[in-house]
C-alpha cells in the first residue's frame, strides 16, 4: 500500500502543490468574507450551493478531480494533442461568437445545463500547449523571423476572436506569451520597442498633439547634440534618429486623430477615453474609488477577518470576482497583502525554477507560459483594484470566484506538474 | 538554445519583482501613509450619502411636458445600525404603535438583511416629513430619509403609453443586469418608463459628508474630492400629440377598442388610445399598489393596451393589402376586372358580396371602393395558386405570408413600449397542423377578405396604412422622436426606412384612388373632411367567442383605416370599436374626427354635433359597466389632483 502510494505521487513538486492549495483556500475564505452576513445559515448555504463561496467549493472539488485525472495521464498525451486542442479551442471561441450569451456586456459565455462557462479562459491553456508544441518542434528555428511571426500568430489569433466577444481584458492576457518568447530568444529590443509603442499610443491619446510635437522635437535635438560625435563617425545614425522622430510626429499629429475621427466608431472612441480616464465615467471611477477606500481603510494590521465594513456592506462592486483583493486588503491590511503577494511571488519563482530544470523545450516553454499567464493576471487585477490600471475585468488567479477560471488555472498548473515529473523524458 | 538564453530568466524574475514592488509601494501609500481612506470607511466619521438624480421628463411633439417630477421622502432603516433610540418618539411621529415598529424591523431584516437599507415608511406625507427632518439626528445612523421621485401627469392621459415607476423587486435586485440599483430604488415598470429606463434614470451621485458628534452632516469631506456628481436623467421628446391623445380618449369614452394614429413620413405615433382607459395619476406614489390591483382586476381590463396587445381579424380593411400582393406578383393589373354577380362561386361554398350590379368590380379601383368580396377572394386565390410557386402548398402560401410579414404582420413590429402582440399570419405549417395536411386555396379563401385565421393588432393596421400612403415604405412605429444629448443607439432602428414591395406607382395610384373613392362616394362617406382628400377603408370584423363551451357569433367589431391628405399623407389612422357593428357607423367618424383635429387643429362647427354624438355614445356592455369600478377610480384620481393643486 505504502509503496504504491509512493509511486503514485512520485516526482510531484510539493512546494507548488502547497502554494496552489494555500491560494485556493485563501480565495474561498475571501469570497466567504465578501458574502457573509451575520445571520446567514452557513451549512445550508453550502449544501444548497446558493452562495458564491459554496459554489466555489464545488468548483474546487471538481478542480481536484481534474488535477487527479491529469496526474494519471501520460505526458505524451499533451504533446500529441496540443495542436488538436488548440484547433478545438479556436472552434469553441468561434462558436461562442455565434451562440454565446451576453453577461455583463460581453458576449463570451456558453450556457451548459444551467452553468455558465467562458471558453476564453480555457483557450489560454490550449494556446500555451500549442505554443510549446510549435517552439519545441525540430523544424522550428526561433532565430528566424518566420518562426517568430508564426509563434506570435499562435498567441494572438485567440486574442483577436476574444476582442470580438467584447472581452478585451481577457484578450490582453494573451500578450503574456511574448514573455515566454522573450525567454526563448526573441530579441530584448522588441520588448523595449513594444513598451515604447504602448507609451507612444497612450501619450498620443492623453497629451495634446502640439505639446507632444514640441516634446519630440526637444528630445530629438538633445539626442543629436549628445550623439554629435557618433553621428560624425557614421552619418546613417542621423538618418535613423530623424526617421524615428518623423515617424513619432506623423503618428501623433495625423494617424491618431485620423483613426479617431474617421476609422473608429463614436462609441469605441468613448470607450477608449473612459478607459484612459480622459472622460469621466461615473460607474468606472466609482468602482475604483470604492475599492481603494476598502483597501486603504485596512491600515497596517487590517480590520481582522470578517470585520471589514466596506466589503461587507456591498460598497465594493464585483467583490467576489474581479475585486476580491479588496477583502484581503481590508481584512488583513498591508501586512496581510504583502504576505499574500509573497505567496504569488513564491509560486511564480518556483514555476520558473521548475521551468529551467526541464530537459525538453516543450516543458520549459509550457512552464514559462504558466508563469507568464499567472503574472499578467496578477499584475493587471491588483493594479486595477488600487487604481494603477483602468478597470479591466480579469480574475485574480486561483482566488477570484469563477469556475472557468479556477479550473483553467488548475489544469495549467497540474499539466505542468505532470510534465515536470517526466522531465527525464524528451517531450516535443 | 536553452543554455544560451538562461540569463533571461533573471530578466523575467526582475520584471516580476519590479511589478510586485510597484504594487507594494502603492499599497504602502494607500494603507499606511494616507489616512483619508480609512476615515472614509468609518461610518461614524463620514456620512456616505447617495444623491438621486432627477428622472428625465417626457415631452410631446409640441414640447409640452406630459409628466413632471414631485419629490417625496421614504424613511429607510439599516437594522444593524439602529442604536439605542427613542422608539416611542419615532412611533409618535409616524403614528404607529411599538408592535408595528417591531414588525417593520423584522420585515426589513427578512427582506434585505441586517446591513442593507430597507424602506421603513414609504412616501411620507408633508407634515410627517417636516417633523422627522427636524429631529432626524436622534434616529441616525439607523434611520435615514431618502428622496424618491414621484411622477404626476397634468394631462391625465396616455396611461398605457407612459407606463409607471415603482420600487425594484427583490428578484431584480439579485439580477446582475440591475447591479446599480439598491433596494427601495424606483425604476420604470411599464410603457416608455420601462423601455427607456436606462436613459431616464440618470446616474446617481455620492457625497461624503463630515459628521459631528451628534451625527449631523457638517460639510463636504476633503473638499469633495471623493464625491461624484449625480447626472440627471435625459428627457424624451415624443411624436405624440397630447391634445390629440386626450381628444381620442374622449371620443372612445364608453366604448371598447382602440385608435392608433401615425405620421407616415416618420413613423412617429401621434396618438394611441386603448379604451376604456384610466388616469395615470392612479399609479403614482403610495396609491400605486392598491390602485394597480383594482385596475388589473377590473372587468373592463383598462391596463390591457388594446392598441398593441389585442388582435382582431381586419375584415375588409385588409383588401388593399390583398391588392398590393396581387399587383406585386403580377397576377393582376390595375385594370383587372371580375364579373361578380353578387357572390363568389369559385369554391364549393359561395361567399356573399354586398353588391350584384354588373361592373361594380370592373377594375381594381371600382372593386376597392365597392369592397367586392368576390374580386378579392379571386385575387387571393390567383396570388397563392400562381404557377411559378408550384401551387399554394409548395410555395404559394409561403410567399404570400412572407409578403404579410414584410408588411409588419404576424410578428412584433418593434414599437418602443413592451408587450406587443404578434397577431397571426397563417403559413403552410399553420394549416398543415390545423387541417392535418389536407387544405388548398379554397380552405383559406377567407384570408382574401380579411377573415379566417388572420389577426392583426390595431398598430399593425395603422402601419399598413402608412405603407399604402407612402407607396411602399414605412418606418417602425415609435413614440420617442429624440432623446436629449443622446449617446445611445436606442433610436437607430426607428430612423431606418423599410421598403416592402416594388410595385409601380400606377398600381399604388389605383389602390389609393380606390380608397379615396371609399370616402368620396363609397361606404366611408361619413369620414369626409372639407378640403382634405382622405383615403379610407371600412371593415367589419366578424367576431366569434366561446359561450357555454360553444363557438357562437358575437356582435361584429367596427374597423376603419384611413390616411390623409391622400396626396402626401401626414396622418394614418386605424380605429377599432369592439362589438359595435358595421365599420362606417362608429369607427369611421372617430377616425375622421381624429384626422380633422390633427390636420386642422379643431373640429368645424358643422361637425360639432357629430363629435358630440360620438362622445356620448356608449357601446360597452351594460352588465360589464355595472361590475366595473373604473369610473369611480378615475374620479378619485381627478379629486386627488384638484384637491392638492
Amino acid at each position: 500500500m505504502n509503496r504504491s502510494q509512493a509511486k503514485l505521487t512520485q516526482g510531484i513538486d510539493w512546494p507548488i502543490v502547497g502554494l496552489y492549495l494555500a491560494l485556493v483556500t485563501i480565495g474561498i475564505m475571501s469570497i466567504f468574507a465578501a458574502e457573509y452576513r451575520g445571520d446567514d445559515n452557513i451549512w445550508q448555504n453550502i449544501i444548497h450551493l446558493n452562495k458564491n463561496y459554496s459554489r466555489q467549493m464545488m468548483w474546487f472539488g471538481i478542480s481536484l478531480v481534474l488535477a487527479a485525472v491529469i496526474w494519471l495521464t501520460d505526458s505524451k498525451f499533451f504533446t500529441a494533442t496540443s495542436n488538436l486542442l488548440y484547433a478545438g479551442g479556436l472552434l469553441l471561441l468561434l462558436l461562442v461568437l455565434g451562440i454565446g450569451k451576453d453577461v455583463k456586456g460581453s458576449h463570451s459565455w456558453l450556457v451548459i445545463g444551467g452553468f455558465q462557462f467562458q471558453p476564453a479562459e480555457l483557450t489560454k491553456l490550449c494556446t500555451n500547449l500549442a505554443l510549446a508544441k510549435y517552439l519545441s518542434s525540430q523544424e522550428t528555428d526561433f532565430t528566424k523571423l518566420r518562426s517568430r511571426l508564426i509563434a506570435a500568430a499562435i498567441a494572438l489569433i485567440p486574442a483577436g476572436i476574444i476582442i470580438l466577444q467584447d472581452e478585451t481584458g481577457l484578450a490582453l492576457v494573451y500578450f503574456s506569451f511574448f514573455l515566454v518568447m522573450f525567454r526563448e530568444g526573441l530579441p530584448g529590443v522588441l520588448l523595449v520597442i513594444a513598451f515604447s509603442g504602448i507609451v507612444l499610443v497612450l501619450s498620443a491619446l492623453l497629451v495634446d498633439k502640439y505639446v507632444l510635437f514640441i516634446i519630440f522635437s526637444v528630445i530629438t535635438a538633445l539626442v543629436i547634440y549628445f550623439m554629435r560625435r557618433e553621428i560624425k563617425r557614421k552619418r546613417t545614425r542621423l538618418l535613423v534618429i530623424l526617421g524615428v522622430y518623423a515617424f513619432c510626429s506623423i503618428f501623433v499629429m495625423f494617424i491618431v486623430p485620423f483613426a479617431f475621427t474617421k476609422v473608429l466608431k463614436d462609441y469605441q472612441v468613448r470607450r477608449i477615453e473612459v478607459m484612459l480616464g480622459k472622460e469621466n465615467d461615473p460607474k468606472a471611477t466609482y468602482n475604483t474609488r470604492q475599492s481603494m477606500i476598502a483597501i486603504g481603510s485596512g491600515g497596517f494590521w487590517g480590520k481582522g477577518y470578517l470585520k471589514g465594513t466596506q466589503t461587507r456592506y456591498d460598497f465594493v462592486p464585483e467583490q467576489s470576482t474581479d475585486f476580491i483583493f479588496c477583502t484581503v486588503g481590508e481584512d488583513f491590511g498591508f501586512l496581510g497583502s504583502v504576505i499574500f503577494l509573497g505567496l504569488y511571488v513564491a509560486l511564480l519563482f518556483r514555476i520558473i525554477f521548475v521551468a529551467e530544470r526541464q530537459r525538453s523545450t516543450y516543458s520549459r516553454v509550457y512552464a514559462y507560459g504558466v508563469a507568464s499567464i499567472i503574472f499578467f493576471h496578477l499584475a493587471i487585477n491588483i493594479s486595477m483594484t488600487i487604481g494603477l490600471a483602468p478597470v479591466i475585468g480579469i480574475p485574480l488567479p486561483l482566488v477570484s470566484y469563477g469556475g472557468s477560471s479556477l479550473m483553467t488555472f488548475t489544469m495549467l498548473i497540474f499539466i505542468m506538474l505532470r510534465l515536470d515529473a517526466d522531465r527525464q523524458m524528451v517531450l516535443r | 538554445m536553452s543554455v544560451f538564453n538562461q540569463p533571461r530568466k533573471r530578466v523575467i524574475q526582475a520584471i516580476i519583482l519590479g511589478m510586485v514592488v510597484l504594487i507594494i509601494t502603492r499599497l504602502f501609500f494607500l494603507q499606511i501613509v494616507e489616512k483619508k481612506y480609512a476615515k472614509l470607511a468609518d461610518a461614524n466619521a463620514v456620512l456616505r450619502k447617495v444623491v438621486y438624480p432627477s428622472r428625465g421628463i417626457i415631452y410631446d411633439r409640441q414640447n409640452r411636458a406630459i409628466l413632471s417630477n414631485d419629490v417625496l421622502y421614504d424613511l429607510v432603516v439599516t437594522p444593524a445600525s439602529v442604536k439605542a433610540i427613542d422608539t416611542g418618539y419615532l412611533c409618535k411621529i409616524l403614528n404607529i404603535d411599538k408592535e408595528e415598529f417591531r414588525k417593520r424591523i423584522v420585515n426589513a431584516i427578512v427582506r434585505n438583511g441586517r446591513v442593507r437599507q430597507s424602506v421603513f415608511a414609504a412616501l411620507l406625507p408633508a407634515e410627517v416629513f417636516g417633523q422627522l427632518q427636524e429631529s432626524m439626528y436622534l434616529f441616525q445612523p439607523g434611520f435615514e430619509l431618502v428622496p424618491r421621485q414621484i411622477r404626476s401627469y397634468p394631462y391625465a392621459a396616455a396611461a398605457n403609453i407612459l407606463g409607471y415607476i415603482g420600487e425594484i423587486s427583490p428578484e431584480k435586485l439579485k439580477d446582475s443586469a440591475y447591479a446599480s440599483y439598491n433596494s427601495g430604488d424606483y425604476l420604470g415598470l411599464a410603457g416608455l418608463e420601462r423601455t427607456y429606463e436606462a436613459v431616464l434614470m440618470g446616474t446617481r451621485g455620492i457625497q461624503y459628508l463630515v459628521k459631528d458628534n451628534l451625527n449631523r452632516p457638517q460639510g463636504a469631506y476633503e473638499g469633495g474630492e471623493f464625491d461624484s456628481a449625480a447626472i440627471a436623467g435625459k428627457n424624451l421628446r415624443l411624436s405624440l400629440d397630447i391634445e390629440l391623445q386626450q381628444f381620442g380618449e374622449k371620443l372612445m369614452k364608453g366604448k371598447m377598442g382602440s385608435i392608433v394614429a401615425i405620421d407616415p413620413q416618420t413613423g412617429g405615433i401621434l396618438a394611441m388610445i386603448s379604451a376604456p382607459t384610466f388616469d395615470p395619476n392612479l399609479l403614482t406614489g403610495s396609491y400605486r399598489s392598491t390602485n394597480s390591483v383594482l385596475l388589473n382586476r377590473d372587468t373592463t381590463k383598462p391596463t390591457f393596451n388594446r392598441a398593441i396587445q389585442a388582435t382582431y381579424p381586419p375584415g375588409s380593411t385588409f383588401k388593399p393589402m390583398i391588392a398590393l400582393v396581387g399587383l406585386d406578383e403580377g397576377v393582376i393589373t390595375p385594370s383587372f376586372g371580375y364579373p361578380c354577380g353578387g357572390a363568389y362561386y369559385g369554391c364549393s361554398r359561395p361567399i356573399k358580396c354586398e353588391h350584384h350590379d354588373a361592373g361594380h368590380a370592373a377594375n381594381l379601383r371600382l372593386a376597392l371602393s365597392h369592397s367586392c368580396n368576390s374580386y378579392f377572394s379571386h385575387v387571393y386565390r390567383l396570388s397563392v395558386d400562381a404557377a411559378k410557386f408550384g401551387g399554394i402548398r409548395v410555395g404559394g402560401l409561403q410567399k404570400w405570408s412572407d409578403y404579410m410579414n414584410s408588411f409588419g404582420f404576424g410578428h412584433r413590429i418593434g414599437v418602443d413600449i413592451p408587450s406587443e402582440a404578434r397577431g397571426i399570419v397563417p403559413n403552410p405549417a399553420f394549416y398543415d397542423k390545423m387541417y392535418k395536411g389536407s387544405w388548398n386555396s379554397c380552405t383559406s379563401v377567407f384570408l382574401g377578405i380579411g377573415q379566417g385565421e388572420l389577426t392583426l393588432s390595431p398598430l399593425q393596421m395603422a402601419n399598413a396604412m402608412c405603407i399604402v400612403a407612402n407607396r411602399g415604405s414605412y418606418y417602425i412605429p415609435h413614440f420617442v422622436q429624440s432623446i436629449d444629448n443622446d449617446d445611445t443607439h436606442l433610436l437607430d432602428k426607428y430612423k431606418e426606412k423599410h421598403v416592402v414591395a416594388h410595385i409601380s406607382d400606377t398600381a399604388y395610384s389605383a389602390v389609393i384612388h380606390g380608397m379615396t373613392d371609399v370616402v368620396e362616394s363609397g361606404t366611408g362617406r361619413v369620414a369626409q373632411i372639407e378640403g382634405i382628400t382622405i383615403g379610407g377603408k371600412t371593415g367589419t370584423a366578424e367576431n366569434y367567442g366561446i359561450v357555454d363551451g360553444k363557438r357562437v357569433k358575437l356582435k361584429n367589431h367596427a374597423v376603419f383605416v384611413a390616411f390623409a391628405p391622400a396626396e402626401k399623407a401626414r396622418i394614418a389612422v386605424a380605429v377599432i370599436v369592439e362589438n359595435s357593428g358595421f365599420g362606417a357607423r362608429y369607427a369611421a367618424p372617430i377616425a375622421s374626427l381624429m384626422m380633422e383635429k390633427y390636420l386642422k387643429d379643431s373640429i368645424s362647427t358643422k361637425r360639432q354635433p357629430l363629435m358630440k354624438t360620438v362622445m356620448e355614445t356608449v357601446t360597452l356592455d351594460a352588465a360589464m359597466v355595472a361590475k366595473s369600478k373604473l369610473d369611480s377610480l378615475n374620479a378619485s384620481a381627478a379629486i386627488k389632483k384638484n384637491g392638492t393643486k
